[in-house]
């Protein structure tokens, strides 16, 4: 190999700008509560969204015990059921998941994998925080407001959701529709952030095809989110307007509860619209965060460069681009023009190539890799049988004519369960696992995490599997009891009590996860600096958990990709991307 | 793409449309000389543009989709002076006044670089005054039509009731857009004035330094609301 200069100005331009101001706090109040450190606010975000979903957890288990044995809880009546399903639903999706990806591990990774001593706006970010600190309080408060919280189901759709007889109309409708606007105003916040320290504060030589998947995967999700969240915060206005003012929106001419209601005029399909132009491009701001980290988790841990890296950047933004045109797939039974239909099928079938790619390249990155079985890695391989499983479902229901039987059934619950819930998930898992040695510098412990990872996946499996059947069967969704149907085997309400069992023990697994968190941040084994020899900026900190600033005195300059793992010829099995070239490849060839 | 350690052929990056792919392709900035702020105000109007856009999409499909007849604007909307109304005359001055706002604001965002102080603020102050005269041309619309004319966000006398709801709710989106422009007008005023862009006075928050930048950052802003204007206008007072 021909000479290659012993300089750095030779492989990366000189800095463009100058170094970002920090605020270093000298409070308690300002070093801890109002941090503007990114980290610390990404731990603020977890925290809050664990805690909320928590929440979910338990309302999942509501809604288990009623439907395996019915009449046997006295607490659970048809109003508070339908509550626990919409509240577990949007808590989820929204509180949990979405905050999760990107307040959490967004705000904990972006700076540090690409280069940055912060995010660009640390106050901004800091107030990002506690609005939606502020959306989760709105959120709670619903719980405990008379009427209690509301009963809509997750997508609210009008005119039920406002009408007297749905439980909550009377306030617990409005706070949700308040928390939503609030968290959408927080999320703002933090996405600009976000998009603009990805785009415009990068390190020396870290140039967007140098990203690690996880940064792209977070990237193209903020991408998506601030240009599919208006149409649910115009949304949650206008539905707002209908409750508070009466004008009339979404809200035809009604009768309710024998009485002519007030509104006239007003067009229930505009919500619908709405809502899934906002409701499936979500799907992929919880599932492409997923896919970035799990690529990584992948690489790592089988240490192989990810197959086809361009070509999994290039799926995450054709996958991004297109859940903007396939929103009406949810609203096949809604009524709509039959060319309308034969359209989002076609287009929903559509983002099946690109998804399919990311899942053959995750596949070709494991083959003949030297794969540990570490728990991160035994999380991203249950993550792709439950996406796998999920998206051969997604095809039935992406056919506009398959889903319509299905439509409503158990079987859209066992799918989206299996595709956006339990997959990301196993993510979300696994990615705690794989960083929190960085995180708080400490092990956690193998046992326990080896005990939550099998309950949790196989426990995940012998719930949402059998749903399918049920809902092949005809098992309606967001029913409080089925009574009187002669469709049904006695054998249903076998699966459906065995389903809860399992559901229960899984529950009290993610307990022991906690612990395990709680529990090691203080008490475990210290963890060195790089302990999966991970190539990535973030493991290259001078300090384990990083200070604030990130790095030290200098910013590291960024040399190659992500995935120089096993390269030949080089003596360990990974290159970080902060070593120059004359350090291995001229070395190795002299 | 094996390992990327090459050395790059040439560091330095082409200026132009030419040079726009090798900016994306580069290290550190994807808009080469574009401060973080104004970064994050386009992608903040875009996001914006998404719910504006919501807002005027649902605005046709109501009045699509109502059975009442829509009330014509220009009957609504005429002020008679001396016995003859004329339509439309007040908004054709709100409209005045908001587009002779963003030329204020353009000269002033131009003096800013300058960094010509005075003159900065003068320009300012008064883009922040003709907002400020459009709000209350807006209030004084918004009070005509509740007290003189009847129309409620739930119903009206002139016919289909989603008139006054999107009416009201469209227009006092852009009046909160606009009223929160004025805000920072007056505080930038004051930042001018007071020397902080000059002097990189740390924010009162953010504890950053002060600079004009910040103006153009402002000024991108407020050309965003008049755009939107001119659609309000036009979809609402002209169809
Ligand atoms: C222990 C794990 C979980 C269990 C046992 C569980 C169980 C359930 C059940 C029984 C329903 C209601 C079915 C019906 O009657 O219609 C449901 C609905 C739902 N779940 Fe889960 N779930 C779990 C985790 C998750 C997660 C992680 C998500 C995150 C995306 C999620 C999202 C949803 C949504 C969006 C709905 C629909 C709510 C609605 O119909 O309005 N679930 N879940
Ligand atoms: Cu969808």
């Amino acid at each position: 190999m021909e000479h290659i200069a012993h300089d750095e100005t030779s492989f990366v331009r000189p800095a463009e700008v100058g170094e970002m101001e920090l605020y270093h706090a000298k409070t308690w109040l300002g070093k801890y509560v109002f941090s503007q450190d990114a980290k610390t606010i990404a731990i603020q975000y977890a925290a809050t969204a664990i805690a909320i979903g928590m929440v979910a957890l338990v309302l999942s288990w509501v809604m288990r015990l009623q439907l395996a044995w019915p009449n046997t809880f006295t607490f659970i009546d048809p109003a508070y059921y339908l509550q626990a399903v919409t509240m577990h639903g949007m808590i989820m999706v929204v509180y949990l998941l979405t905050a999760l990806f990107l307040g959490g591990f967004g705000n904990y990774l972006i700076p540090l994998m690409v280069g940055a001593r912060d995010m660009v706006f640390p106050w901004l970010n800091m107030i990002s925080f506690w609005v939606y600190f502020t959306a989760v309080v709105l959120l709670a408060a619903s719980f405990f407001v008379g009427g209690g919280s509301t009963g809509a189901g997750w997508t609210l759709y009008p005119p039920q959701a406002i009408l007297p007889g749905t439980p909550g109309s009377e306030t617990g409708i409005l706070l949700m529709l308040a928390s939503l606007a609030v968290f959408i105003i927080g999320f703002t916040m933090g996405g600009l952030n976000y998009v603009v320290t990805i785009l415009q504060a990068r390190t020396r030589g870290m140039t967007l095809m140098r990203m690690p998947l996880t940064v792209w995967g977070i990237f193209v999700a903020t991408v998506l989110a601030l240009f599919a969240f208006p149409a649910l915060f115009v949304s949650a206005i206008m539905m707002s307007l209908d409750v508070l003012l009466g004008t009339s929106f979404f809200m035809p001419a009604i009768m309710t509860m024998g009485n002519e209601a007030d509104h006239v005029g007003g067009n229930p399909l505009l919500f619908q619209h709405l809502f899934w132009f906002f409701g499936h491009p979500e799907v992929y701001i919880v599932a492409l965060p997923a896919f970035g980290i799990v690529s990584d988790l992948i690489s790592i841990h089988a240490r192989k460069n990810i197959f086809g890296y361009r070509m999994m950047v290039w799926a995450i933004i054709i996958i991004g681009a297109l859940s903007f045109v396939v929103w009406a797939h949810h609203m096949y039974v809604s009524g709509m023009n039959p060319y309308f239909g034969f359209f989002f099928a076609t287009t929903t079938l559509i983002i099946a190539v690109p998804t399919a790619l990311k899942v053959y390249n995750w596949v070709l990155t494991l083959w003949q890799g030297n794969i540990h079985l570490t728990i991160p890695m035994l999380f991203s391989i249950a993550f792709l049988l439950f996406f796998i499983n999920g998206g051969m479902t997604g095809l039935f229901l992406g056919n506009a004519s398959v889903s319509m039987p299905l439509s409503d059934t158990l079987f859209v619950v066992a799918h989206f369960h299996m595709v956006m819930a339990v997959a990301p998930v196993m993510v979300v898992c696994g990615a705690i696992y794989h960083w929190y040695p960085k995180i708080t510098g400490r092990w956690y412990h193998e046992g326990m995490a080896r005990f939550h990872f099998w309950v949790t996946f196989v426990g995940s499996y012998l719930v949402f599997l059998p749903m399918h059947y049920l809902g092949i069967m005809g098992v309606p969704r967001r029913y409080f009891e089925i009574t009187g149907t002669s469709f049904l085997p006695d054998s249903a309400q076998t699966v459906n009590a065995s389903i809860t069992i399992a559901a229960l023990v899984v529950g009290f697994a993610q307990l022991v996860f906690l612990y395990n968190l709680i529990f090691s941040a203080m008490k475990g084994q210290k963890a060195p600096g790089n302990p999966w020899n991970a190539t990535s900026l973030e493991w290259q900190t001078e300090h384990t958990p990083p200070q604030h600033g990130n790095f030290g005195k200098e910013l590291p300059c960024v040399y190659r990709w992500a995935y120089d793992f096993s390269v030949p010829g080089v003596e360990d099995d990974f290159i970080p991307q902060n070593v120059p070239p004359r350090s291995t490849t001229s070395e190795a060839a002299s | 793409m094996s390992t990327d350690t090459m050395a790059v052929d040439s560091l330095e990056l082409k200026p132009g449309i030419a040079g726009f792919m090798d900016d994306w392709g580069s290290d550190q900035r994807a808009f080469k000389g574009v401060p973080w702020g104004k970064a994050m105000m386009w992608i903040f109007l875009v996001s914006d543009t998404f719910i504006f856009g919501c807002f005027l999409a649902s605005y046709m499909t109501v009045r699509m989709s109502t059975l009442d007849p829509w009330p014509v604007p220009s009957e609504v909307f005429a002020l008679s002076f001396g016995g003859a109304p004329i339509p439309l005359i007040l908004i054709a001055i709100m409209t005045f006044v908001l587009i002779t706002s963003s030329g204020t604001m353009a000269l002033a965002v131009n003096y800013g670089y300058r960094k010509n102080k005075w003159v900065t603020f003068w320009l300012l102050f008064a883009t922040a005054l003709l907002g400020a005269t459009f709000v209350g041309m807006q209030v004084f619309e918004w009070s005509k039509l509740i007290l003189e004319e009847g129309v409620r966000p739930w119903g009206n006398p002139m016919g289909a009731a989603q008139f006054g709801s999107v009416f009201f709710m469209v227009t006092g989106f852009h009046g909160f857009h606009v009223s929160i422009g004025v805000i920072f007008l007056f505080i930038f005023s004051y930042k001018v004035a007071r020397g902080h862009l000059d002097d990189q006075t740390p924010g009162w928050f953010t504890k950053r330094g002060g600079n004009y930048e910040e103006i153009e950052v402002l000024g991108l802003y407020w050309h965003f609301v008049d755009l939107v204007w001119v659609f309000i206008f036009a979809f609402f007072y002209l169809w």
